[in-house]
């Protein structure tokens, strides 16, 4: 039996978390994440789950990497000024393959910006933001709905990959409130365990490593310097650094059809629009007030990595054209996979794109 | 049958509370779509507040209101700034005791804050006097679900006070 709520997005997404297993969350409140937060708080001890508040969002994400190599799922929730501060450990947790889900709510920046304000200007700092060369999973949710689904979904694409996977929501879709139905249970994929006489960072065949099992008779070195399959440090091997890196940004990459998470419609327009997150409900309006326009629309839920295959199903298109509430982040990603022009829609301020003026941007010079 | 509900009064009165309970009576207890949104700034209180509601039939898309079709305004402040724009098709229900100014659309006067302490006791219940008095004037959501979301919403103890104040809001209505 589903049943149904009415919820704001940010407890669909804390809730979306406990369905998915996820019994840590550390973290440093911070407007408008920090309705996940407060209602893990309250959840967690009651189902023998640990809550910390950190002294900030650094220590934070490092109490998370911590918990998740203990066993559990664990996770934190921030925005702007928060996802800034993580950004050390989160390039951290990419060279220990340490699965872990790391929810930014955005905001508008730079700095403190917009505290309350709906913002998607954070999309290529998930992608680049720590230093080094790495690939991450970024999920985009458009609905109350999807922070439930995308939140549970980001924990096992987590494990699968032994990655961090961002869900990269908007106050927009944080703090809405709307109907959505909780199905009885999900799918939880357990992490891959190490096989015993393995060494801990040899990969399998997918270039993802077993996960030793914590208390079960592993010495694991964990260090962000560059290592060998041991988990030794071995900084100074061209070739053991470059493997390594390559392995980490290839366990991705070459997944990339799997992870990919997105739907076409109108396959043969000639004008598409690209959107992910709150965005794609304005897309979504204007296709139900104009069916005659034949408006094309891929519309993402895994923006990391980019779905490129997904764009060669459009076979008529003229021209994408991308809103986001930022300068064109995505935009000048599509760009560089496609002939045709990309025509980026920015929005800055906090609201988001009306109906009308897509429908402008469609008519324009079309 | 899609409305959009514009609720608009000073940080402290529930204004975001009132939108959050018509949502819920629409979606848990009359079976229709709804989304709840929000404006609000870094204050705890005082300062325009604003909160919206769509209710539809079907899922709702844009889920930002536009072109509200019905305003509930609780302070002068907050017509000044969310209620005075209003098209002369929509219907606003003002609370008399705080808002002075009247808009070019059908006016429902219901004084509310001054029932609330007179009649009830309590001021705090105005947004709930409100909340009545627009269901039995606009019938957005049936009153059975209104009374049960209210139920669901407001702290224990305060159920009976809450009961009364929306059948204030009814008669108020009625009697306007």
């Amino acid at each position: 039996m589903t049943r149904t709520e009415f919820w704001q997005g940010n407890t669909a997404c804390a809730e979306g978390a406990l369905a998915a297993g996820c019994r840590f969350f550390g973290g440093y409140p911070i407007t408008p994440s920090t309705e996940v937060a407060e209602h893990m708080a309250v959840k967690l001890p009651k189902r023998n789950g640990v809550f910390i508040q950190m002294e900030d969002e650094i220590a934070g994400i490092a109490s998370v990497i911590g918990a998740s190599w203990t066993g559990a799922r664990a996770m934190t929730a921030t925005s702007g000024p928060g996802f800034s501060l993580m950004m050390e450990n989160i390039g951290y947790a990419a060279m220990t393959e340490t699965p872990c889900v790391i929810v930014n709510v955005q905001r508008g920046g730079p700095s403190t910006g917009q505290p309350t304000m709906g913002a998607q200007g954070d999309m290529m700092q998930c992608r680049f933001g720590s230093h080094g060369d790495y690939s991450v999973i970024a999920l985009c949710p458009a609905s109350v709905q999807e922070m439930y689904d995308l939140t549970a979904k980001a924990f096992n694409l987590a494990d699968k990959y032994r990655v961090p996977v961002f869900l990269m929501a908007d106050e927009i879709v944080g703090h809405m409130r709307e109907k959505i139905i909780i199905p009885d249970s999900i799918m939880n994929v357990p992490r891959r365990e190490l096989i015993k006489g393995v060494l801990p960072f040899k990969p399998d065949n997918d270039l993802v490593p077993g996960f030793p099992q914590f208390g079960k008779g592993y010495g694991v070195h964990v260090t962000g310097l560059t290592h060998d399959e041991r988990g030794y440090p071995c900084a100074t091997n061209p070739k053991l650094h470059e493997t390594l890196v390559m392995r980490l940004v290839e366990k991705i990459e070459s997944a990339r059809h799997g992870i990919a998470d997105y739907d076409i419609l109108n396959p043969g327009a000639e004008q598409v629009f690209i959107a992910y997150g709150a965005p794609v409900r304005t897309v979504q309006q204007l296709m139900h007030d104009h069916p005659d326009k034949n408006i094309g629309f891929l519309r993402l839920r895994t923006v990391w990595p980019f779905a490129e295959q997904a764009l060669n199903k459009f076979k008529n298109v003229r021209r994408f054209l991308v809103p986001e509430m930022n300068l064109g982040q995505i935009a000048r990603e599509i760009e560089r996979h496609v002939k045709v022009p990309v025509m980026p829609l920015p929005k800055l301020g906090g609201d988001l794109h009306t109906p009308a003026e897509l429908f402008a941007a469609l008519e324009a010079q079309s | 049958m899609r409305h959009e509900v514009r609720f608009s009064g000073f940080g402290g009165q529930g204004i975001i509370l009132s939108a959050v309970i018509l949502g819920r009576a629409a979606v848990m207890h009359d079976n229709k779509f709804a989304v709840q949104t929000q404006v609000y700034g870094p204050e705890a209180r005082g300062g325009a507040s604003m909160s919206a509601v769509i209710i539809d039939d079907a899922p709702i898309l844009y889920p930002k209101v536009a072109n509200p079709d019905i305003y509930v305004i609780m302070s002068q402040e907050g017509f000044e700034k969310y209620g005075a724009g209003a098209d002369e098709k929509a219907v606003m229900l003002v609370d008399s005791t705080l808002v002075f100014s009247r808009p070019k659309c059908r006016c429902i006067e219901i004084p509310a804050t001054r029932e609330a302490k007179q009649t009830l006791g309590r001021d705090i219940v105005a947004n709930i006097v409100m909340l009545g008095a627009l269901v039995a004037s606009t019938h957005v959501v049936s009153e059975a679900a209104l009374e049960k979301a209210i139920l669901d919403s407001v702290p224990k103890g305060t159920e009976a006070l809450n009961q009364k104040a929306m059948k204030k809001g009814i008669e108020l209505a009625a009697g306007g």
